[in-house]
């Protein structure tokens, strides 16, 4: 450990946020920033952003639908196992060198699956950029998922999922998708349990690779120094062998399909929350009303309600916050705190007072205008990182926003007044919520499901 | 010898890497600047030559309660307000502590700079504190040590594994603090230390974006050059006596369903050490555990199989003795001294045969390029520097670095190998589980 920092999670003010889904970065807006849509002649697309200051390019893709949600009960955790193995062993390369010619040329590549998408990201100084593109397009379409790569990267998931077991984060964040989500996929480890990474094959892996990963539901962003006929050049070498769509059977949408406090016993000093409820969807046109709700009540750092309630009047938590994440299938209000398990009574009770304020339309003219100059005015700052621009512009494209969508985004915002927010602040947070706490908190009842 | 590194560095910043401006207020304050026009955005950080190693005796942590205090206000700054107005004028601030520093930042629109140095500049001088405040905020960093430490076994093991690597250096406590020294810090602990040692003559300010010299400078002088220098202590902590010991640390913990296992030696900072000797083990601790193709992983992990994870790092900007540690955790199924017992025998190897050029120049050429990427990020930017210029390092420093990379041979790293990762000399840190009681 080099160093503490006074707030635990940078994610509540929307700075470390790397899921996919989850909408702060997407919800950034610029000056002028330029975004290209360039098209390869293979048709696949991608925003591009350029910033020639220094000589490399960061690739954001995601595979829409392609996540978690499409594994098979049985299976859980095949996404999660396929997004370890693309990037061990492709075409003529066996794992231990592709990983060389990754390391060695300072290639970044990696993969990553949540419960819609499945992403990748790459990373390259443009003097190795065609190595990288090429080690690109075997991972996506000729990986080997050589026995020896197959058995280290599930030793792997199952050394983490023992790890995990003991989490109260994990335990904590589990339980509430099992509650929440019953018998939808939603309801399912992305990572899968012991038994399902277990059971899944070869076969298993090269069937995903087969039949999700298509031009057809590819979105990519890049940011850095490229320009757009390079680009293109690019997207059809990484990406113009793939098969045109996609074989996905359709998620169902869902609902949630409970509220109350479910508890996992832990043995810690420290309960960990997780809570929350439905959302709203991203097309919604109280959406931006219900961001700056949610940064008013938990999404604002030192300045949100939470944070000022449970921990700077009563010490109660390090951290707390709250966010929007835009599952596709069910759109959610999330949030999370730990807390002394004799405190974790009063600190739901507390998250449950605020929300009943926000509720209650409690949101005052200086609520607004704060919540809005800062999203507005912190616009800037997402634009200093290739990556982190690559990464809003390929959550544009998955949102389907439009390239011009940075331009219009501060507008948007600047157009909320009070009653917008009041409004969906009463449709928002009148909903009954879900609370699962992993730890031995004291005085706390779990509540029947149903 | 000190000039003569100087020399040395003078003549390999030719090329440079940041390009960093500097230049030293009237009252002693450090100033670096980075400009990086990218965005009309600035990082904007100040950085205290003091940390957890300087905590006074029973107070372990005191700096890190200090830091979280200097939220709390000032005369200007009503207790509670400094994040809030830096966030109502679309800017993200924290701030953090380490063994041998304390920092603060903002990250904001560049038109809003002088606004933010002005409230840092103030809180360095005009803390204000309420007993309350400091009670409840004592309340927050024991919830941070249950969430950091106590929570995870692996941080615990962590935490006294480092308090059993050093014997005596004020590097053995935790950042965080112990959990009773933490519930008997007061206000005026936090007051003495903050008059103790916050001043701008102990502080380097660093900017990183988008604005020049000519425009950084005037600010500068006119805002933090306006407060009075004043005598700060010398960083005189104990030092280790020779270590002479090999010991273990084992941690048995119900909780842990995945044991691992760590190894640890000790290793010169900038104080007892120098660059070339820093340089030679930054290039060993990537050979044998950075990524995929290092030596444990390859060995461990590919080869025998045995291990699920397998890596070593070494923290090379501390300003007095540092450690370098080696770490795997068994494969399921797999005994822990099995993997335990490999660890070593990869010691055992290096240190007797001197790696080749070729896997030598492939570590350096990987470490050059991957460092390109560092200018992605201001407050990265930032943090190298303000890390290097408060463990005993200098803006050349940062600046050669590529290049003297580019010159650590094999024979130097064999050194390395062999003056650090003395098996008779480790301290083994061992994650267990213990077999829950029945009743």
């Amino acid at each position: 450990m080099t160093g503490l920092s006074r707030r635990t999670f940078m994610a509540a003010t929307g700075v470390g946020l790397v899921a996919p889904g989850i909408v702060t970065a997407a919800a950034a807006a610029g000056p002028n920033p330029r975004v290209e849509e360039v098209v390869g002649r293979s048709g696949v697309r991608a925003y591009l952003l350029r910033e020639p200051s220094t000589p490399f390019i960061s690739v954001r893709f995601v595979f829409a639908d392609a996540g978690a949600a499409q594994d098979p009960p049985e299976k859980a955790g095949l996404a999660n196992m396929a997004s370890g193995l693309l990037d061990e062993g492709a075409g003529p390369y066996d794992s231990g060198s592709f990983r060389a010619a990754l390391e060695d040329n300072a290639i970044r590549l990696s993969f990553d699956a949540d419960r819609d998408g499945f992403s990748g990201r790459l990373e390259t100084l443009n003097e190795n950029r065609d190595l990288a593109v090429e080690l690109l397009m075997l991972a996506l379409t000729e990986p080997r998922f050589e026995e020896e790569a197959v058995e280290r990267i599930r030793a792997q998931i199952l050394t983490e999922l023992r790890r995990r077991e003991s989490d109260p984060n994990d335990r904590a964040g589990l339980a509430w998708f099992r509650e929440a989500f019953g018998a939808h996929p939603y309801a399912r480890a992305v990572r899968g349990t012991p038994e399902t990474v277990a059971a899944i094959t070869r076969e298993d892996l090269v069937e995903l690779t087969r039949t999700r990963l298509a031009r057809g539901n590819l979105h990519v962003g890049v940011a850095g120094d490229i320009t757009p006929g390079e680009l293109a050049d690019l997207l059809d070498a990484a990406f113009g062998s793939l098969p045109e769509a996609p074989q996905l059977p359709p998620v169902p949408a869902t609902t949630l399909q409970r509220a109350g406090v479910v508890v996992e016993p832990l043995p810690v000093p420290q309960s960990v929350v997780v809570f929350g409820h439905e959302g709203i969807d991203r097309h919604d046109p109280d959406f931006y009303a219900a961001y700056v709700a949610n940064y008013i009540l938990g999404g604002g750092g030192f300045s949100s309600r939470l944070t000022e309630e449970i921990r700077e009047k009563r010490g109660l938590v390090y951290g707390v916050y709250s966010y929007l994440m835009d599952l596709v299938h069910c759109p959610l209000w999330m949030g999370g705190l730990a807390t002394s398990n004799e405190n974790v009574k009063t600190a739901i009770g507390l998250v449950a007072r605020e929300c009943r304020r926000m509720a209650e339309g409690d949101v005052g003219e200086k609520d607004v205008a704060d919540a809005k100059t800062y999203l507005i005015g912190s616009f800037p700052l997402r634009f200093t990182s290739n990556d982190s621009v690559a990464r809003m512009l390929v959550t544009m494209s998955v949102q389907k926003l439009g390239r011009d969508y940075l331009e219009r985004r501060n507008a948007y915002i600047e157009a909320l007044t009070p009653e917008d927010v009041r409004r969906v602040c009463a449709r928002l947070f009148s909903r009954d919520i879900l609370i699962a706490v992993a730890g031995q908190p004291e005085g706390l009842e779990p509540t029947r499901a149903g | 010898m000190n000039a003569m590194r100087r020399e040395e560095e003078r003549e390999v910043t030719g090329s440079g890497f940041f390009h960093p401006t500097t230049f030293t207020l009237d009252n002693g304050m450090e100033v670096v600047l980075v400009e990086n026009h990218r965005a009309p955005v600035v990082a904007h950080w100040v950085w205290y030559r003091v940390g957890t190693a300087d905590s006074p005796p029973g107070k372990s942590g005191l700096p890190h309660y200090l830091e979280h205090l200097m939220f709390k206000g000032t005369a200007k700054i009503p207790p509670g307000m400094f994040s809030k107005i830096v966030a109502r004028l679309g800017g993200e601030d924290n701030a953090m502590t380490g063994y041998d520093f304390t920092a603060y930042f903002q990250m904001i629109a560049r038109r809003h700079l002088a606004t933010v140095m002005e409230m840092e500049a103030d809180r360095m001088v005009n803390l204000r504190l309420s007993e309350e405040d400091c009670l409840t905020e004592r309340d927050v960093i024991v919830e941070e040590r249950r969430q950091r430490i106590d929570n995870d076994p692996a941080a615990l093991l962590d935490e006294r594994l480092t308090a059993v690597r050093y014997l005596h250096h004020p590097y053995r406590l935790p950042v965080i603090g112990w959990m009773h020294e933490i519930r008997s810090y007061t206000r005026e602990d936090a007051l003495d230390f903050y008059r103790t040692w916050y001043a701008p003559n102990n502080a380097v300010l660093i900017v990183v974006g988008d604005i020049t010299r000519e425009e950084l400078e005037p600010l500068a002088a006119r805002i933090y050059g306006a407060i009075p220098a004043r005598p700060v202590p010398e960083r005189r902590r104990v030092q280790e006596p020779e270590p002479q010991t090999r010991r273990i640390v084992e941690l048995a913990d119900a909780r842990v369903r995945q044991p691992s296992v760590a190894v640890s030696f000790l290793a010169p900072g900038t104080r007892d050490g120098s660059p070339e000797r820093t340089h030679a083990l930054e290039v060993l601790a990537d050979l044998l555990g950075g990524g995929t193709t290092s030596r444990l992983y390859r060995s461990l992990v590919v080869e025998r199989a045995i291990a699920a994870s397998a890596g070593c790092w070494y923290r090379s900007a501390s300003l007095d003795t540092s450690t370098f540690r080696l770490w795997a955790s068994p494969r399921p199924g797999v005994d822990p001294q099995e993997v335990e017992a490999a660890l070593f025998e990869e010691i055992t190897r290096i240190r007797e045969e001197a790696p080749g050029e070729e896997e030598v120049a492939r570590v350096r050429r990987r470490m050059v390029a991957e460092a390109t990427y560092a200018k992605d990020s201001l407050n990265g930017i930032a943090r190298i520097f303000g890390t290097t210029l408060t463990t005993g390092g200098t803006v050349a420093d940062v600046e050669a670095w590529p290049e003297l990379i580019r010159r650590v041979t094999p024979e130097q790293v064999h050194a390395e190998a062999r003056a650090v990762l003395d098996p008779d000399l480790a301290v083994i840190g061992r994650l267990r589980a213990k077999p829950e009681e029945r009743a």
